[in-house]
């Protein structure tokens, strides 16, 4: 499996961010996207996952599920972590693994590995930055999707579940997945560093 | 299917705990209903005559209250970005939010129905039929609704666009909806050619609906 983009250009608002942006990545890589802040790499995620229009150039994955799109096939980890404050820990997990379908695993199970077991019935609204980040990541176990798109994935976790998550995307990699993420901080992984924006 | 059903419980689920829109709004239709008899005097016989009218109101305003979250909830937390991401078609997911917020929203405002007409002076035949429409015929405010909610959110503006956009596309359904209660009540006119047509906006706005709010939240997603 191989994502490849070729000569993407991205506009916001009349005003283009990137053009010319040319990357790739295969099976059991991850590919790092660094650059200053408002040189597009939220934007670069966005596009892959189809949430921006493509102004100029492509994107293309070889290789996937040929019924399904791209964004079909994508996890994508957001700034805001798509949590819903009135419903529980276990039942915001639940709703994911319900909603996005596909290969699924027990919820229960995940959150013992992301270290939320014990907050499992508590109202999402209590839980502290650092833990709704491990419930967003706990979303990125429970179906199974062959590219993550991780937007600072590491914000607001503490040492131990930046290991954890380390050890996690590992793992995704060992099983023929696929990781972008856009990172200001190194990801715990062995990964190729797209650089975007100017030199600063 | 799994997929669609996860999503109505939950959105159920959010609209009845506390903090959500379902008892808000029966709270407001209530409140509306309970001042109009202070406005318009102790008028019995206008009460009546007025009474289908003030009921539909009511209601028109207590949905238009609780719609502008329809799709704003899920944008502010990127729910939103994973559920156009998502393998369920969008036009499907935008039906089932629709569906659950009537459910939640709008079925109560019908159940409400019957005791507000004693309020109103409304007899038994007349509530009914009044219940019999709103029942008809508030899906449709929901499922027209539901566009102006994923305009809102492409706009980035709620609550007052969403009232100026929603209200002018609901004048049909409040048109027929009260003809029909009135036609029940008054006569000469017949209950059913009314009501028939009521239903028929309810069907359009199913199949206009969730197109056009799928095609403004694609669009749109910025």
């Amino acid at each position: 499996m191989r994502l490849t983009g070729s000569g993407v250009r991205c506009v916001r608002g009349g005003r283009e961010v990137f053009s010319g942006l040319y990357f790739e990545a295969a099976s059991g890589e991850a590919l790092a996207i660094t650059g200053p802040n408002g040189a597009g790499k939220t934007s670069l995620l966005r596009l892959i996952g189809g949430l921006l229009t493509i102004a100029g150039g492509s994107i293309s994955l070889e290789g996937g599920e040929s019924e399904l799109t791209l964004p079909e096939q994508i996890h994508y980890l957001g700034h805001r972590d798509a949590i819903k404050p009135a419903l529980s820990v276990s039942e915001n997990l639940w709703f994911w693994r319900d909603f996005l379908g596909g290969e699924a695993f027990d919820p229960a199970e995940i959150l013992v590995v992301v270290g939320l077991d014990h907050a499992a019935g508590l109202p999402a609204a209590f839980l502290s930055a650092g833990q709704r980040r491990r419930l967003s990541i706990a979303r990125l176990l429970a179906v199974r999707r062959p590219v993550w798109l991780l937007d600072e994935p590491t914000n607001a976790l503490d040492a131990a579940g930046q290991t954890l998550f380390a050890k996690l995307m590992g793992e995704h990699l060992l099983r023929g997945g696929l990781i972008i993420a856009a990172t200001h901080t190194p990801l715990g992984i062995t990964a190729r560093e797209l650089r975007i924006g100017g030199a600063s | 299917m799994t997929a669609l059903a996860a999503l109505i419980r939950r959105d159920i689920k959010i609209a009845l705990r506390v903090g959500g829109g379902a008892l808000i709004g029966v709270l407001f239709f209530l409140t509306v209903v309970v001042l109009m008899p202070f406005a318009v005097g102790p008028d019995l016989a206008l009460l009546t005559r007025l009474g289908p009218a003030i009921l539909w109101l009511g209601a028109l305003l207590a949905s238009l209250l609780t719609l502008d979250r329809l799709f704003m909830a899920d944008h502010e937390d990127g729910s939103l970005d994973l559920i156009v991401m998502s393998r369920t078609p969008l036009e499907l997911t935008c039906a089932a939010k629709a569906l659950a917020h009537w459910l939640a929203a709008g079925l109560p405002l019908v159940i409400a129905t019957p005791v507000l007409g004693l309020l109103l002076n409304l007899d038994a035949t007349a509530t009914s039929a009044v219940a019999l429409t709103l029942l008809a015929g508030t899906p449709a405010l929901t499922f027209t609704g539901m566009i102006g909610a994923a305009l809102a959110v492409t706009l980035h503006r709620g609550g007052l666009l969403l009232a100026v956009l929603v209200l002018p596309l609901s004048i049909p359904v409040l048109i027929f909806g009260v003809a029909a209660s009135e036609a029940a009540i008054t006569g000469p006119l017949s209950f059913g050619a009314p009501f028939s047509i009521l239903c028929a906006l309810s069907l359009v706005s199913f199949v206009v609906g969730p197109f056009a709010a799928a095609a403004s939240l694609r669009h749109g997603l910025d």
